[in-house]
């Protein structure tokens, strides 16, 4: 009876905002769209506004801009050399918009867009094609030495290669499912412990005395969330400089 | 009504699943724990790996919960 009333997976809904139909392609602007919009506009206002003043000693907000810049740049160095700092953009719009979309998600009533598949998929997409396409202009069919694995006899190459071969392709697909997992798994559960205190306050007295653990539950859960949303973010941007990675280097 | 059974049988085995994860990553911050008070100057500069090796083994477990709400909210 509380299940209908109290539904974990209500708030993914999409709804259309403002109905647009061009050529039977159905381009609404969505809440997810908005959301997007909202992400791309704070995470720019954000660092904009705080790096504008450009003071030689940052105050408490500049320094904040500039420590996700340098902790981006450290990320891309380590990973793929100073070869790599040209893709430095990508992969700090990457991480930026990711994390702030995460933590967005995070206010009551918010949609996440992160929790959509299509969205993450998306995002790792850019990042796959980004690496394919530079890996085969750098290296040209060079690239393919990426699938053979320096000294490995050459009976085991027939179990390696197709081994590696797999590997990338499921690349995609892994980096995309763990980050809008993570966050799906993550809102329904906090959904569901907090349906538990409506449906336990309804019992009366004794009920509402009894809230107090789930409640307290939804809130440790909700701090739990705040490090997921910034873990994955990390995560996301630390396998982005991997597999570019790769695409500057592909003999392993 | 035996499918409704049968999904929630399943989601209950799915969720075993997210044991071998656990173990996986008890064994990830366990090593390093014990890495790190080896030799605690080193440890720093391992963290990027340790989240790494986080984020992968994380990721399984949180396959097999996908299944497990796919067919609990399907």
């Amino acid at each position: 009876m509380a299940a209908d009333k109290v539904d974990p997976i209500h708030q993914f809904h999409i709804i259309k905002l403002v109905p647009i139909n061009i050529g039977g392609y159905d381009l609404s602007f969505t809440n997810s769209a908005l959301f997007m919009v909202a992400t791309v506009v704070v995470a720019a206002a954000f660092l904009f506004l705080t790096t504008s003043s450009r003071s030689l000693v940052p105050g408490r907000l500049q320094s904040i801009s500039e420590m996700a810049y340098e902790f981006v740049a450290n990320m891309l160095r380590d990973a793929a050399g100073t070869q790599g700092m040209k893709f430095f953009p990508l992969v700090f719009s990457l991480f930026m918009f990711v994390l702030v979309a995460n933590l967005l998600g995070l206010f009551p009533y918010f949609f996440t867009v992160t929790s959509h598949i299509i969205v993450t998929f998306g995002l790792a997409i850019l990042v796959i094609g980004t690496v394919i396409v530079y890996g085969f202009m750098k290296h040209g069919l060079g690239f393919l030495k990426l699938f053979v694995p320096k000294g490995v006899p050459l009976v085991m190459m027939v179990l390696v290669v197709p081994i590696e071969v797999i590997s990338f392709v499921s690349r995609p697909i892994s980096l995309s499912v763990r980050l809008f997992a993570n966050m799906l798994a993550g809102h329904i559960t906090l959904k569901v412990f907090s349906g538990f205190v409506v449906s336990l306050s309804a019992l009366g007295a004794v009920g509402v005395a009894g809230s107090i653990l789930p409640l307290a539950m939804a809130v440790a859960l909700t701090a739990l969330e705040l490090l997921v949303a910034f873990l994955q973010a990390y995560v996301f941007a630390v396998l982005t400089c991997m597999y570019l990675n790769d695409a500057l280097h592909p003999s392993h | 009504m035996e499918v409704n059974a049968a999904a929630a049988i399943g989601a209950g085995i799915a969720c075993l699943g997210m044991g071998g994860a656990g173990i996986g990553l008890g064994n990830i911050f366990g090593s390093y724990l014990s890495g790190a008070l080896r030799n605690p100057s080193a440890a720093d500069g391992q963290f990027g790996r340790l989240i790494f090796g986080f984020a992968v083994t994380e990721a399984l477990g949180i396959f097999s919960l996908l299944i497990a709400l796919l067919l609990v909210f399907k």
